[in-house]
C-alpha cells in the first residue's frame, strides 16, 4: 500500500509528466486556453493512460519478453495505443454519446500523445508489477490534469493582462509562464522520499 | 534470417489483430451520419463566431441534424439567406430573421460623467471591473478600456470619448462583445428598433444624476408618454419592450437627460440645412423625430 501511494505521489508531484519530464507538452500548450477544455483533456488523458497501461503491460510481459524482442517496444506500443483509442472512440460514440461529445476532438488527439507512451514505457523500465503500473498510470493522469488546470488558470489571468510587451505576446509569454510553473514543481523534489524514506 | 522474420511476424500479427478488432467494432458500432448535417455545414458561413449559441458552425449543423426543434434561423451572420437555405435542407418553412446588432447601453462620455481614479496599469475592462468596479463615477456604465473592441472580429467597435461605439453597418450581431463586457452594457437589439435606453444605472435618480448627466433617473416621463405601453420603469431604469415599440420616438423627445437614444437616420444638417425631406425613411411616425443625440449616432 505504501509502495503504491509513494508511486502515485511521485508521479503526480516530483516526476510530473508534463512539468518535470516534459512529456505531453503539445496538449499542455494547445488545450490550456480555457479551464473547462483543459479539464476535459486531462480527464481523457487519464482514462487513456489507464487503459493503455492495462493493455500494454501484458503485451510486454507475455509477447515481447517471451520472444525476446523488447527492442520493438516503441513500435508495438504506438500501434496498440492508437488502435485502442480508436476503439474507445467508437465505443463512446455508440454507447455514451454525451461523454463522446464532451471529449470531442481530444480523444483522437491523445492517440499520438507522448505522455501516454511515456507512462506505458516507464512502467516497464521501472519494473512495476501490474497493479503498481495501473496506479502509476492513474497518478500520471492526475498529474497531467493538475498541470493542465494550474496552467489554464495562469493563462486565463494572462488573457486579462494587457500590459505584456509586444514581443512577448502570445507563445513567448506562454512558454515563460510554463517554465515558471515547472520551476515551482521542482520544489517538490525530495518531498516524497522524505515522507516514505 | 529467423531474427528478422519472427519479430516482423509478431508485429504484423499484433497489427492484424488490432485491425480485425477495429473492423468488427466499426461494423458493430456503426452510427449513421446524417447527410443533411454535411449539407448544412456547407451552407453556413464558417465564421465560427458562436452567436448561434453552439461551439461553432459545424456544431450548429450537428445540433440541427440531431434535434428538429432547433431553430433554423439562429445564424445572425448568414441572416435570412442562410436561414432559408437551411430550412430548405431540413424541409421546413424558413423562419424570418430579424437581424440583431449590438448596442452600447451607455452614454457616459467624458463630458457626461467623470473618472474618479487613475488606473494607469490597468488596460482591460475586466481587470478594471475587478479593481473596485472601475474608474468611473458611475459603476454601471461603459468602462471604456475596449475589451469589446479587441474581441470584435469585424472592426465595428471604437472607443470614443470613453464610451464604446458600434458601427451599425459593420456589426453582424455575433454577440462576442456582449459576452465579453463585464458590465453587461452591450445588448442585442433588432436592427429595426431605433430607440434604446442607453443607460444601465439602477441607482436612484439623484445618485445617477450626480454620477452622470446622461443617465436614466427613473422619472417615469417616458412611461407616461408612450402610447403603446412599451416603456416601463423598474428599479429606477427605463426599459423598452421592443415587441411593442413602434419607433415613434416620443420617449426620446420627452427624456430630460437624453438617456433614450435615437438611431433614426437624419441627413446631416450642416450640409443641407433646408432640405425639405430631411427626415428618415423610417415612416411609421415621421413627425415624432427625436431632435437631439446626433452626436451619439454612429451611422454615416
Amino acid at each position: 500500500m505504501t509502495a503504491i501511494l509513494s508511486i502515485m505521489l511521485a508521479v503526480i508531484l516530483t516526476n510530473n509528466y508534463v512539468l518535470a519530464q516534459f512529456l505531453g507538452i503539445c496538449p499542455f500548450l494547445g488545450v490550456s486556453k480555457k479551464l473547462d477544455s483543459a479539464v476535459g483533456m486531462g480527464v481523457a488523458v487519464t482514462f487513456v493512460m489507464l487503459l493503455a497501461t492495462a493493455v500494454t503491460w501484458p503485451i510486454q510481459m507475455y509477447v515481447l519478453n517471451t520472444f525476446n524482442i523488447g527492442y520493438l517496444q516503441t513500435l508495438v506500443f504506438i500501434l496498440v495505443i492508437a488502435s485502442l483509442v480508436q476503439l474507445v472512440e467508437m465505443t463512446l460514440k455508440k454507447y455514451m454519446p454525451p461523454l463522446y461529445n464532451s471529449l470531442g476532438v481530444f480523444l483522437p488527439l491523445i492517440t499520438t500523445n507522448c505522455a501516454v507512451l511515456g507512462v506505458t514505457i516507464q512502467n516497464i523500465t521501472d519494473g512495476y508489477n501490474y497493479v503498481e503500473s495501473l496506479f502509476c498510470a492513474i497518478g500520471a493522469g492526475i498529474g497531467f490534469l493538475l498541470a493542465m488546470v494550474l496552467f489554464a488558470g495562469m493563462r486565463e489571468k494572462l488573457e486579462n493582462c494587457k500590459g505584456i510587451p509586444e514581443c512577448f505576446q502570445g507563445i513567448p509569454i506562454t512558454l515563460i509562464s510554463a517554465s515558471i510553473l515547472s520551476m515551482a514543481f521542482m520544489a517538490f523534489s525530495g518531498v516524497v522520499d522524505g515522507i516514505f524514506g | 534470417m529467423g531474427t528478422i522474420v519472427l519479430p516482423a511476424l509478431i508485429v504484423a500479427a499484433v497489427g492484424l489483430i488490432a485491425g480485425i478488432i477495429l473492423t468488427i467494432a466499426a461494423k458493430l458500432m456503426f452510427v449513421p451520419v446524417d447527410e443533411r448535417v454535411a449539407a448544412i455545414e456547407e451552407v453556413l458561413p464558417g465564421a465560427n463566431c458562436g452567436a448561434c449559441g453552439f461551439a461553432g458552425c459545424s456544431d450548429y449543423a450537428k445540433a440541427l441534424g440531431n434535434d428538429a426543434d432547433v431553430s433554423t434561423s439562429l445564424c445572425p451572420v448568414g441572416g435570412a439567406a442562410v436561414a432559408s437555405q437551411i430550412a430548405e435542407i431540413m424541409g421546413v418553412a424558413g423562419g424570418d430573421v430579424d437581424p440583431k446588432i449590438a448596442m452600447v447601453m451607455c452614454k457616459g462620455t467624458l463630458e457626461a460623467t467623470r473618472q474618479i481614479e487613475e488606473l494607469d496599469r490597468i488596460h482591460s475592462c475586466k481587470s478594471a471591473k475587478m479593481f473596485y468596479g472601475g474608474n468611473w463615477a458611475c459603476p454601471y456604465g461603459c468602462l471604456g478600456m475596449g475589451d469589446c473592441a479587441d474581441v470584435c472580429q469585424f472592426d465595428a467597435i471604437r472607443i470614443v470619448d470613453g464610451v464604446a461605439q458600434i458601427d451599425r453597418e459593420k456589426c453582424v450581431g455575433c454577440e462576442a462583445c456582449m459576452k465579453v463586457c463585464p458590465n453587461h452594457i452591450i445588448q442585442m437589439v433588432g436592427k429595426k428598433n431605433l430607440f434604446v435606453v442607453a443607460c444601465q444605472s439602477k441607482a436612484k435618480g439623484a445618485q445617477t444624476r450626480k454620477a452622470c448627466t446622461a443617465g436614466c433617473i427613473g422619472c417615469m416621463k417616458c412611461q407616461k408618454i408612450c402610447k403603446f405601453e412599451a416603456v416601463t420603469v423598474e428599479n429606477n431604469l427605463a426599459t423598452i419592450d421592443y415587441d411593442k415599440c413602434k419607433n415613434c420616438g416620443m420617449c426620446a423627445k420627452e427624456c430630460p437627460t437624453g438617456a433614450i437614444l435615437s438611431f433614426r437616420k437624419k441627413k446631416a444638417p450642416a450640409k443641407k440645412p433646408a432640405a425639405p425631406k430631411a427626415e428618415a425613411p423610417a415612416a411609421e411616425a415621421p413627425k415624432a423625430d427625436a431632435p437631439a443625440e446626433e452626436t451619439k449616432n454612429t451611422e454615416a
